[in-house]
């Protein structure tokens, strides 16, 4: 996955001067994950540029480049370092569209590693989709595919608005029926995909539980359940249309992701659903996530990880009449 | 004595020295030019456009102040007493050059040319920006402190890559340099060799705490040191320092030679807005002593004494003043026409079908309310 982020930043900056790569260790180093790996010697240092370490001050330089017309494309080195920039992030890239009514839009993607699974220490495995859905202007998307890491982030570069681009860091050595010469394709944001058909339930879910959903639907063939995962690969905008199709059709749903449960995106998907599908469903939508907890030193993180077993628990539960 | 002066500097590796020769340490005392001798060598034609911009932003002032009493304006944080730097700051500047302002400097952006009403707009509360920034070359005026800086610093260091030789001028209040974006700003503005100039207006207070409670440095200015760049702190009263520091600072900038920071020492003679109550935190006779040493008086007196100014230039001054405020008046008590369906318009290039829903139920309650 790595290297397909990089190959879309790559075929961007070739097709497009005004896209600029920065942040902290991503030019000589090419990062800390290596994802801007050769983009300064192939550009040269004013278009991939290792900044002084200061999250603000990069998103706020990026602001400023983005007014004079270039196309920032920030790296964020770890999802809880990205916490300093979180005034800029609200007070003017989610907003300076609507604040000069279009006059100056924020063609800015900020590339956030995230979420845990990698044994780091603390403050490098939080899951902060939510507080970046919570803040209107902005896109909010997450690749669970190799070549969904290419298609979306070409997408997301292409976008005249800001995007959040959360990279799962525990997919990033993930391989896939991709290789860097293989033709690609840019993905529209905004679609959820069905990524295993199925008619007992549904699975929602996106980025680094994606993989997780799939091995547990395999898993529950033997209990006789028939799971759909959706991808949702885009958290904002929503694609109530295909999740609501999958439900409407399962009746069925539990949402999967690895952040905090409470005030987390499952609830918010979770009322979505329900406002949407009440007729349809058997049950009450579910949720299966992070405890509500700060994330926990690696040696703890496989207990609150929501793992194959979780999901299977969930689904066992969503027997709503055999309960009642 | 330099850092490469010091003992042992030697050793240091190569990449910790700055040969940079520009001095980093402020002046102890603000720069002052107005009743010195030096103001005989000042241009005429300039101190008469500096004279008729400071007789127009103080009135701009006075009615944009009165609007708020009106509740015409939500809001309005005055300049007033600190005429000098906001028009020297707009006076500086070429016009592909970019101003920064902050909440309080409508005046900068008013005599940099914008349209008093469209300067007003966000403190109307008729939408956010009331121009196009881009066409104006004035960012938005920036509520949250300081965070407007590393913007400045963005665009001068993009402007230069694409090899324009654009300056970004940054405006920020004393209260703004402890904020964590006036360091990062700075730093990177310095690093970058980036072509901004900070402009720090340092009126005394921020709201009602005192800059000795915001600070422990010997000045402002003395901030600079710390990043690499020169500090200057300037009598910010005094219309043609101010203009000549701002010039020196964007001719430095604007060749290459990297940032500038500079102090305006300056007062604010009213409150922080017409919400605040100045009198609980400061004495009569310190604004009294201020009062003395106001910015159109002090330009006025020099004018005056060199004979440069006669009644007549004064009333012609004072008129074009007048028919300004006439003018805004006007056109402020005028209601703005507002349609409720421009809340979508921008959020995104293209509304998300959430928002597009939203649309349709805020359409149908403007339709049923329309048809009661």
């Amino acid at each position: 996955m790595a290297q397909a982020l990089q190959r879309a930043m790559r075929d961007a900056m070739a097709e497009d001067p005004t896209v600029h790569v920065m942040g902290e260790d991503v030019g000589t180093l090419g990062g800390v994950f290596r994802v801007t790996d050769g983009l300064a010697k192939e550009f040269g240092e004013d278009r991939c540029t290792d900044t002084p370490l200061a999250e603000a001050g990069i998103l706020g330089a990026a602001v400023g480049m983005a007014m004079y017309g270039l196309r920032p494309v920030v790296e964020m080195q770890f999802d809880a370092f990205a916490y300093p920039a979180f005034e800029q992030l609200v007070s003017h890239v989610s907003r300076m569209r609507n604040r000069t009514r279009g006059a100056l839009p924020m063609p800015i993607v900020v590339r956030v590693p995230y979420g845990g699974g990698i044994g780091g220490v603390e403050h490098h495995s939080d899951s902060s989709e939510a507080y970046y859905m919570a803040t209107p202007g902005l896109h909010v998307v997450t690749p669970a595919t190799v070549p969904d890491a290419y298609g979306l982030l070409r997408a997301a570069i292409a976008s005249d608005d800001p995007v959040i681009f959360l990279e799962p860091k525990r997919l990033y050595w993930s391989k896939a029926e991709w290789s860097p010469d293989a033709p690609a394709t840019v993905e529209p944001i905004g679609r959820a995909v069905v990524r295993r058909a199925g008619s007992s339930a549904t699975l929602l879910t996106y980025g680094p539980s994606v993989p997780v959903c799939l091995e547990a639907a395999e898993a529950a063939r033997d209990e006789g359940w028939d799971l759909e995962v959706v991808d949702l690969r885009s958290l904002v905008p929503f694609d109530d249309a295909t999740v609501c199709d999958s439900v409407r059709r399962t009746g069925r749903a539990v949402v999967v992701h690895e952040s905090a449960g409470f005030g987390g995106p499952g609830g918010e998907i979770a009322a979505r659903v329900t406002e949407r599908c009440f007729h349809y469903l058997e049950a009450p939508v579910l949720r299966v996530a992070g405890f509500d907890l700060p994330y926990p030193p690696p040696m703890l993180e496989r207990h609150h990880l929501p793992g194959v077993d979780r999901v299977l628990d969930a689904v066992a539960r969503l027997q709503w009449e055999a309960q009642s | 004595m330099t850092v490469q002066e010091l003992p042992g500097a030697t050793a240091y590796p190569a990449w910790r020295l700055r040969t940079d020769p520009a001095p980093l340490l402020p002046d102890p005392e603000p720069y002052r030019v107005l009743g010195t001798e030096a103001a005989a060598g000042l241009d005429r034609e300039l101190l008469l456009r500096l004279y008729d911009a400071l007789v127009h932003g103080r009135r701009f002032n006075t009615q944009a102040t009165a609007l708020t009493k009106q509740g015409r304006l939500a809001v309005y944080p005055s300049s007033t007493g600190q005429e000098a730097s906001e028009v020297a700051a707009a006076l500086v500047l070429e016009e592909r050059d970019w101003l920064f302002p902050s909440y309080r400097d409508t005046l900068a952006a008013v005599a940099r040319g914008l349209d008093p009403v469209e300067a007003l707009t966000l403190l109307r509360g008729d939408w956010h920006t009331g121009y196009d920034p881009r066409e104006r070359r004035i960012a938005p005026l920036s509520t949250p402190l300081a965070t407007q800086l590393p913007h400045a610093v963005g665009l001068a260091h993009a402007a230069r890559l694409a090899g324009d030789d654009v300056v970004a001028l940054a405006m920020v209040g004393d209260g703004g340099t402890s904020e964590g974006d006036f360091h990062e700003a700075l730093n990177f503005a310095a690093v970058w060799r980036a072509p901004v100039v900070f402009l720090v207006q340092n009126n005394g207070f921020a709201i009602s705490v005192p800059l000795a409670k915001q600070t422990a440095a010997p000045s402002l200015a003395h901030k600079a040191v710390g990043y690499g760049m020169p500090g200057r702190l300037v009598d910010g009263n005094d219309a043609a320092a101010m203009h000549q520091v701002l010039s020196e600072a964007v001719r430095r900038a604007r060749t290459g030679g990297g940032p500038t920071l500079i102090e305006a020492v300056t007062y604010r003679m009213d409150a922080h807005t017409n919400a605040d109550d100045a009198t609980r935190y400061r004495a009569d006779a310190e604004v009294e002593a201020w009062r003395a040493h106001d910015p159109v008086r002090l330009l006025e007196r020099e004018l005056t004494g060199r004979g440069l100014l006669d009644e007549e230039r004064r009333d012609a001054a004072t008129e074009a003043a007048e028919s300004m405020a006439a003018d805004l008046r006007g056109r402020m008590n005028a209601d703005p026409l507002l349609d409720p369906m421009d809340l979508f318009a921008q959020v995104y290039a293209a509304p998300t079908p959430q928002l597009r829903e939203q649309s349709e139920q805020l359409r149908a309650e403007l339709e049923a309310e329309a048809g009661r």
